[in-house]
């Protein structure tokens, strides 16, 4: 089915949800509510004129210096294809900036768990009813979500990881070889009680 | 009675000479140890990111460490060499010091690439500006990603350093 035919599709049966239509290049993407997401990407799945089987990929867009507006500050990005009728359509979702979340579509697509997460951890967009909704590349205890547009490049402080990784190397940089240390032999006896030689440890 | 011949002496490195007949090598012991070491330096691989695949190269037949005694391990308890090939990640820091104090003494380090050396393009939050911050490094091999060939220039200054070290025995930790 062509690109264009399936977003008349969707527009017939969900009249309400489509907000826009979107075409460059053969691609055809259409902008929707995200309230029924799961209800809209369900029926792409299971319609037996669509059979979207495959969630291609799944990611969040930051809207926020975009020139052109009419767009939500955040988008989710769903690229389904249709492995046994080879058609694809790019669903996205537009949500507001006061509200970033959106209902998980694991339960439709097992595949979009990790990039749920990934959205989640660099967009901080959340998804409701995910199964584990943890970041999957920054460290847990990392603060902020960096591919958001107000976030600095080099981001906000040092990561916790980091401070307390040169805490300790600083302990045990007492302990290291050192290119001038003239060796055991050249210092004293050190404590003959406890046996131990001065540079030891 | 014959003449007694003094046996003629190879010399196999600054201070190192080698006694043919008497299968035998003649030196003082630190010059003794460091070149030893410096011609069996087994190098725990590390590779990150894009400059692996140069390490890998370097490696292989064309280039071939092997003839200097450079044999890839993987495991840090068997390595002397710790080769930080790629981008080091924040999230991979503390893992990459954990392997490095998992390594005994004497031990090295060689960044490779630019990565390596000073965070290389990757100026960003999320990426150790140099893994001198972490540890000590012995050698920096600069490139985005280093020919095989700068690569082995690298171990080549590595075996230079070693050969002129004074007195490296292990220390307990
Ligand atoms: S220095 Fe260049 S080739 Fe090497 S890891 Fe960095 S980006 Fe890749």
């Amino acid at each position: 089915m062509e690109s264009m035919a399936i977003a008349d599709g969707l527009q017939a049966r969900f009249p309400e949800e489509i907000l826009q239509c979107f075409s460059f290049q053969g691609q055809v993407g259409v902008g929707i509510r995200p309230d029924r997401v799961v209800e809209i990407l369900g029926w792409l799945r299971d319609d037996q004129a669509m059979r979207m089987d495959h969630l291609r990929s799944l990611c969040g867009v930051d809207n926020a210096r975009r020139k052109n507006g009419g767009l939500g500050r955040f988008e989710v990005v769903y690229n389904l294809y249709s492995i046994a009728l080879r058609h694809e359509i790019r669903i996205r979702a537009q949500l507001t900036e006061e509200d970033p979340s959106i209902d998980s579509v694991v339960s439709l697509w097992s595949g979009a768990d990790w990039m749920e997460r990934e959205t989640y951890d660099l967009m901080g967009i959340r998804f409701n009813g995910h199964p584990n909704l943890r970041r999957v590349l920054l460290p847990d205890d990392w603060e902020g979500h960096p591919l958001r547009k107000e976030y600095p490049l080099r981001g906000r402080g040092e990561w916790v990881g980091i401070t307390d990784l040169q805490a300790k190397l600083e302990e045990l940089d007492a302990h290291g070889f050192k290119a001038d240390d003239p060796g055991p032999e050249a210092g004293d006896a050190g404590d003959a009680a406890t046996g131990k030689r001065k540079g030891d440890c | 009675m014959g003449e007694v011949t003094v046996p003629s002496m190879v010399r196999l490195e600054e201070g190192v000479r080698w006694i043919p007949g008497a299968n035998a090598l003649l030196g003082p012991l630190n010059k003794l140890v460091n070149w030893g070491r410096a011609g069996s330096i087994w190098p725990v691989t590390f590779g990150l990111a894009c400059c692996a695949i140069e390490m890998m190269d370097a490696g292989a037949s064309t280039n071939d460490l092997d003839r200097f005694g450079i044999l890839f391990r993987a495991s840090p308890r068997q390595g002397d060499c710790l080769v930080v090939a790629g981008t080091v990640s924040k999230k991979m820091a503390p893992v990459l010091r954990r392997v490095y104090d998992q390594m005994p003494e004497p031990r090295y380090v060689l960044a490779m690439g630019s990565c390596a050396c000073s965070g290389g393009v990757f100026d960003t939050y999320a990426v150790t500006q140099g893994v001198d911050q972490i540890m000590p490094v012995d050698v920096y091999v600069p490139g985005c990603p280093p020919r095989p060939e700068a690569l082995m220039e690298g171990f080549i200054k590595l075996q230079e350093k070693i050969l002129k070290e004074q007195f490296r025995w292990s220390q307990w930790r």
